[in-house]
């Protein structure tokens, strides 16, 4: 697996996570994902960046551009010291929400991509990582 | 400030969504349509969002909000113009926009809005 290019975005604020999905939007295109895909992605990516502000009080989200036996793909990693997941099922599950929103954030950025990844603690932060193949 | 403009068109508002917009953004929208409809006594709201590129959760949500309160003041809300990207992505997501009234362009949207309010009068 061939690393194209590799960036690191600070998310602190709403402003940041627009900003987030400008860039993962550029890497889709990048790297030729079609409309659908691109969309799919940027919405995911803009769940879970909220998840690290809302959630993580901050954080980081590293955009990967990859290639792999001829075929190209975004992986995107989310990270956050804040206070961790101490259930993660439960936050994974639609409609679970700890801050009033709709609970789609965990649960639809899985539906919306091809790989998915968790790992987290009680006290350990968050990072999440997701990829989707073009 | 940046704000998203308001328009009244007779008896109805329209928003057309034209930039990525932030979530405090989408909250301050929410909060000006509100006194908006109350103002002007609108008794619909057509919100244009053929530019959007992205509704994630938390604009899905705006949009389910801003429906409901406008229904809780006797207006009606009709959302035109989704892109077929985001609405394929947003079922995906898991989010229906319940209770939200759409049509497919600024046109049918005003048709519906029209309706209503000859029904009603």
């Amino acid at each position: 697996m061939a690393v194209v290019r590799r960036s690191v975005i600070e998310v602190r604020s709403s402003e940041d996570i627009v900003r987030v999905r400008q860039d993962v939007r550029n890497s889709a295109i990048a790297q030729g994902f079609n409309l659908v895909d691109q969309t799919k992605l940027v919405t995911a990516a803009s769940e879970l960046a909220r998840n690290v502000v809302q959630h993580g009080g901050g954080g980081t989200v590293e955009i990967i551009l990859v290639n792999d036996a001829g075929r190209r793909g975004v992986r995107l990693i989310f990270a956050d010291h804040g206070p961790g997941i101490p259930d993660v099922e439960q936050a994974m599950t639609d409609g679970f929400s700890t801050v009033g929103g709709l609970g789609l954030g965990l649960g639809g950025a899985r539906r919306l991509s091809n790989e998915f990844r968790i790992d987290t603690a009680p006290g350990k932060g968050t990072r999440v990582t997701i990829g989707r193949w073009h | 400030m940046e704000k998203i403009p308001i328009l009244k068109l007779g008896p109805f508002l329209l928003v057309t969504i034209q930039v990525d917009m932030h979530d405090q953004l989408a909250l301050s929208l929410q909060d000006e349509l509100a006194a908006r409809i109350v103002s002007t006594r609108a008794r619909g709201v057509l919100i244009d969002i053929s530019a959007l590129e992205v509704v994630d959760s938390f604009i899905g949500r705006m949009i389910g909000n801003i429906a409901a309160m406008a229904r809780v003041l006797d207006a009606e809300t009709v959302v035109v113009g989704m892109q077929p990207a985001v609405a394929i992505t947003l079922v995906e997501l898991g989010l229906s926009l319940d209770g939200v009234r759409t049509a497919l362009n600024v046109d049918s949207g005003m048709a519906l809005l029209q309706e209503r309010v000859t029904a009603g009068s």
